[in-house]
């Protein structure tokens, strides 16, 4: 089957599925919402790491499997292929018919509904990154697509669309720079029915983060690791069974190492933010956690830990496109259906020029972070403009967020309307590092 | 397939561009702002490199009239990297080296991209290889351009043009200035024509030349029309007074050239920058794209912030023209590219001026004139205010009534 039968077989499974389903069910729903409020609320309850499967490895690769680079392009081309167009109007039905109306409950509750994660998962979000001898779905692995499909989500809700894409960031992580071994025992797993939450966790608890300065240390230690440190902000830390740590290991720099969550050592806690709340974002703590040698992920590379930050640099971006857009599309009829002093406000250019200079520079930040990955597809060295996307992303998609909830006036400031949610999620782009990957 | 690097098959019209710009207008960028209205003789000799350019890249448009929608080759589907892309590059390029001796290249007015934008074909023969400036504002009108009351009669097989335009760029030296004028003011926008007038014809008459903030080597001139009678095969369109068109044929050179004049605020923009990192590389400061921003000396956060701005207005020009090239309808995104360009290249120019301290603020260097020739750039061809009007105006779905 190619490529593209089996990418539209995904993309039609979950449509008909999209169709076919009614709204929540409320009563599961509302169980999950209950149970979510009490961990949430539940500051400084430390618990020990999710219960992981017992990842082994069933058949093992001679090497690792790479997917192909995208095909080198010539033109300068701003159109989708027809494989990326068809898996977007997928995700933007799903975000505007699924996600969309599950948002402020999930925002509420800290948590995202599992049916929304399991309708996600259908359509193929989390094994973007998987290459197709471990169950992938696409040849070739494009960073472009991951970006439009993080934009899509986004569109919908922020902080869903950062729970949905958490574990894929894990498999990401393993297609790119995981060896033969660590693929074979991980990777299937994300291909399966019941694909694990994982997460890959970068961000520290202290001011001025430089990824570059870790404070969480790996140290050699018999032929393997122990680390110690606290990793902030990891979405869905509690579930996680499979973590992707950052850590400065001794003697080599910033690196990645693979941690099981079941290992002894590893807590988690929850950390409730400003924005991203239905992602659940948890704090992870590493005391004395012991890992053995083939836990560090891609010989601890320095240039493939950077990589890695310029990757998740490039994803945080594209989800501030997609909810600067859901600002855009969400105050446009707004501004022209409210009308104050006889006349739409939307007639006065006070109100009209902002609603222009949000349209100008989303529009902008959505060629920064496209040039951004094509580069990466491409196989060009792309840290210039992943810290370009992301300078004009933090700066103009915080100001969209507040433009938004601006325009609205105090209708803006209450959670009858979500442009104050929007507001709390895209000041998250300039403050995270790592969670996800494109 | 998306990818927004610059196709291999321009390279070469862009490294000829940036020679040119290095070779020619850098060694006298200076001489030509100190010595304002005098005629740049070395361009003469340019204008032929760029014309032997054009007829040898193979790629037409490295100028003006490369704005030309080629609506034949629509529809096939197939992505198209054309004149509208190559134009633009090769007038960031120039723009690198001076915006002012750009502007007044022989043959690259802005009237020849209103002629290749509207003219028919035997116009745009007849005009072929000759310079054109555009005259559209008058004393009482410059943004309102409905508004203006330079009147054409039609008396026999000739219009009499009678009005004032000022603002007309490269006014003194071009062949022809193409007026805007129109038949019948109580018609409004529907009534606005223009016409390619000759530049000796005894009815233009010439008042003055401006004295400017910045693009100094390009002269600006202020016209008389005084009976000034054109024969009415150079009117440029349709002489029927449409109203359900209203102002679209005129509208649509603006279609066409605001993505240049993005352009030109691009390549300036890029100019300032590099000049400013190499001044803080000298001072020892030096931008580091893998360290957050806030971790970074405040001078190259500063930087990195104006490179950003810098990306997203250069992105959106080729955007814009991209657009042109596949025969998409780019007003909405020539007005982004313009509004975001025009603003970014006045910060930046500014913030580096202030970067470099009295090394940007003196005639020592380039960096302030760049930082004065800026500022034309946020306003013609339709200031900021305009290009945010049009913008909202789309994006809202509002009429120029509704939201004025």
């Amino acid at each position: 089957m190619s490529t593209a039968e089996r990418s539209m077989g995904l993309g039609l499974r979950a449509l008909n599925r999209l169709a076919g389903s009614d709204l929540l069910d409320r009563a599961g729903l509302r169980k999950r919402v209950e149970r979510s409020v009490f961990q949430g609320t539940r500051r400084g309850f430390r618990t020990a790491g999710a219960a992981s499967r017992s990842f082994n490895a069933v058949a093992r690769l001679a090497g690792p499997a790479r997917q192909a680079a995208a095909r080198a392009p010539g033109l300068f081309d701003l159109t989708p292929d027809d494989e990326q167009q068809m898996l977007r109007e997928a995700i933007d039905a799903f975000a505007a018919e699924r996600i969309r109306p599950a948002a402020l409950l999930a925002d509420g509750a800290c948590a995202t509904p599992p049916e929304i994660l399991d309708l996600a998962a259908e359509l193929g979000v989390g094994i973007l990154g998987v290459p197709e001898e471990l169950g992938g779905v696409m040849a070739e692995r494009s960073a472009v697509t991951s970006v439009l499909v993080t934009e899509a989500l986004a569109r919908g809700d922020l902080g869903i669309a950062l729970a949905a894409l958490a574990p894929s960031a894990v498999a990401t992580a393993l297609g790119l720079w995981g060896n033969g071994e660590q693929q074979s025992t991980y990777l299937p797993a994300f291909a399966s029915e019941n694909a694990p939450a994982a997460a890959l966790a970068l961000l520290e608890p202290r001011p001025l983060f430089d990824p570059m300065r870790l404070e969480t240390r790996a140290r050699a230690d018999a032929g393997g690791w122990i680390l110690n440190g606290a990793k902030a902000l990891v979405p869905r830390a509690a579930e996680a069974e499979l973590f992707v740590v950052a850590a400065e290991a001794e003697g080599r720099g910033p690196a990645l190492f693979i941690v099981e969550s079941s290992t002894s050592g590893v807590f988690t806690e929850p950390e409730p933010a400003m924005g991203l709340r239905a992602a659940a974002t948890g704090r992870l703590i590493l005391e004395d956690v012991r890992l053995p040698s083939t836990a560090l992920l891609g010989e601890g590379h320095r240039e493939v830990f950077l990589e890695c930050v310029q990757r998740a640099r490039v994803a945080w971006c594209a989800l501030s496109v997609g909810a600067a857009q859901a600002v855009l599309d969400y105050v446009t009829p707004y501004v022209n259906e409210r009308v104050a002093f006889g006349e739409p406000i939307s007639n006065r250019q006070a109100v009209a020029f902002a609603v222009a200079d949000i349209g100008i520079e989303l529009e902008g930040m959505r060629l920064l972070t496209y040039r951004a990955a094509s580069r990466a597809d491409a196989g060009k060295s792309f840290d210039r403009e992943a810290a370009l996307a992301r300078r004009l992303c933090a700066e103009q998609g915080s100001r969209i967020g507040s433009e938004g909830v601006q325009l609205l006036g105090g209708h803006g400031y209450v959670k009858e309307h979500p442009v104050e949610r929007w507001y709390r999620d895209l000041r998250a782009a300039g403050v995270m590092e790592g969670a996800l990957l494109v | 397939m998306i990818n927004l690097e610059i196709p291999k098959k321009f390279m070469p019209l862009v490294g000829q561009a940036h020679q040119v710009a290095v070779e020619v207008f850098r060694p006298i960028s200076r001489k030509y702002d100190l010595a304002e209205h005098e005629y740049p003789k070395e361009l003469d000799m340019l204008a032929s490199v760029i014309d032997g350019v054009n007829a040898g890249s193979g790629i037409d448009g490295a100028g003006a009239a490369g704005v030309r929608r080629d609506t034949s080759s629509n529809g096939d589907g197939a992505n198209r990297n054309g004149s509208n892309l190559s134009t633009v590059l090769s007038v960031m390029e120039l723009c690198w080296g001076d915006v002012g001796l750009l502007l007044t290249m022989p043959r690259q007015g802005l009237g020849n991209s209103a002629i290749a934008s509207v003219a028919n074909e035997e116009q745009l023969a007849r005009f072929d290889g000759r310079w054109a400036a555009m005259a559209i504002t008058e004393p009482e009108a410059g943004s309102d351009s409905a508004a203006i009351r330079t009147t054409a009669v039609l008396d026999g097989e000739e219009y009499v043009l009678n009005g004032e335009k000022i603002y007309v760029t490269s006014g003194e030296r071009a062949d022809l200035v193409v007026v805007w004028a129109t038949l019948d003011r109580s018609q409004g926008r529907a009534a606005i024509k223009s016409f390619v007038v000759e530049r000796d014809n005894p009815g233009l008459k010439l008042d003055r030349l401006e004295h400017k903030l910045g693009i100094r080597a390009s002269d600006t001139a202020a016209f008389r029309l005084e009976d000034c009678r054109v024969p009415k095969d150079d009117m440029l369109g349709s002489p029927d007074i449409n109203i359900k068109q209203g102002f679209a044929g005129a509208m649509q050179t603006f279609d066409n050239t605001r993505p240049l004049v993005a352009a030109m605020a691009v390549g300036l923009t890029r100019a300032c920058l590099e000049e400013t990192t190499a001044q803080l590389e000298l001072a020892g400061v030096h931008i580091d794209h893998t360290a957050p921003a806030l971790t970074q000396h405040a001078a190259a956060a500063r930087l990195q912030k104006m490179e950003a701005d810098y990306e997203s207005a250069r992105l959106l020009t080729l955007q814009a023209a991209w657009m042109a090239d596949n025969g998409k309808p780019n007003s909405l995104h020539a007005s982004m590219a313009k509004a975001k360009a025009g603003r970014t290249c006045v910060d930046v120019a500014l913030g580096c001026v202030e970067l470099c301290g009295s090394v940007g603020y003196s005639e020592s260097g380039l960096l302030e004139k760049w930082a004065r020739d800026a500022k034309i750039l946020d306003i013609f061809e339709g200031t900021q205010q305009i290009q945010l009007l049009i913008v909202a105006r789309q994006l809202l779905g509002k009429t120029s009534a509704d939201l004025r």
